[in-house]
């Protein structure tokens, strides 16, 4: 069977889904949110990469590479907020989170 | 490749402890790199072995580690969510289908390196040229988020005695010595 652009599109599609599942069904624990997150850019990667090397331009893998980057700063700086907040909180429940509300 | 990257991912979820849900990230960031070496984006799998595998995961490690947090808590209403999150996801996929799906595919002209010889050389020959500026954008947010997370993680303890260079430098010998006469058959 050939491999063609549809089974990669397949797959990021199902990676995407499980992200946002995996966004709805653990709404308490924000460590595992921020995975799912990972997850749905891993997909766009996934996307990504696949058009480019299908359509035979490099502009997608170019692109892939800055989701890559900003994948990475949203990581750090998203852990290091929740560090700061579990330090000051003692705790990491999201429902707590509302302290800025009126 | 494919079923183990969304059997992991679907683990990535799903697991009771979070530790295993780093793992199992893990896991579907590998089988996404095997995946991307399959059609020919070499540097991206590397990329993505490098920079996910090496630093993002073992971020989620230490930071689900150093957390002390009850987790079994957190764990509560999982089943709750889950018909409304079922849902949620089936009006994705079922999206996603119809707009992948309606139109067909188009013509295809596979070419993982076009322009070069592999890959590594026909991402090497744009990056900086054509792309000279997203290329510096993204390290001026590389740069930006290591410094957020700097500032935002670091924590200054107040009885902590810490040296200071410039302090010890300017000290002088009048500051130090005091010359004091003893008398003889006595102490001070």
């Amino acid at each position: 069977m050939d491999i063609t652009i549809n089974h990669f599109l397949a797959v990021s599609a199902v990676l995407f889904t499980t992200g946002v599942v995996g966004i709805f069904v653990n709404r308490k624990n924000i460590i595992v949110i921020l995975m799912a997150l990972e997850l749905i850019l891993l997909s766009v990667n996934i996307n990504l990469v696949a058009f480019s090397v299908f359509t035979g331009t490099i502009t997608g893998q170019i692109f892939a590479m800055l989701v890559l980057t900003v994948a990475a700063a949203e990581a750090a700086v998203g852990l290091a907020i929740l560090v700061v907040y579990f330090r000051n909180r003692g705790d990491i429940a999201v429902e707590s989170v509302d302290l800025m509300k009126g | 490749m494919a079923a183990i990257v969304t059997i992991s991912a679907i683990c990535v979820i799903a697991a009771k402890n979070p530790v295993h849900s780093v793992l199992w990230l893990i896991l579907s960031f590998f089988t996404s790199a095997g995946l991307m070496v399959l059609i020919g984006a070499e540097f991206l799998a590397m990329l993505l072995v490098v920079v996910y595998v090496g630093a993002v995961a073992v971020l989620f490690l230490f930071v689900v580690m150093m957390l002390d947090v009850d987790f079994v808590e957190l764990k509560q209403g999982f089943l709750s969510y889950l018909p409304f999150g079922a849902l949620i996801g089936l009006a994705f996929i079922a999206e996603i289908a119809l707009a992948t799906f309606a139109r067909g595919t188009s013509a295809e002209s596979f070419n993982p390196h076009p322009g070069a010889e592999n890959n590594v050389e026909a991402i090497g020959q744009v990056m900086y040229t054509e792309y000279l500026l997203l290329f510096q954008l993204s390290g001026l947010i590389l740069l930006v988020a290591m410094i957020g997370a700097i500032v935002l993680t670091l924590q200054h303890r107040p009885h902590v005695k810490r040296q200071s260079v410039a302090h010890q430098t300017q000290r002088r010998r009048s500051d130090a010595i005091r010359r004091v006469d003893v008398k003889s058959g006595e102490g001070l």
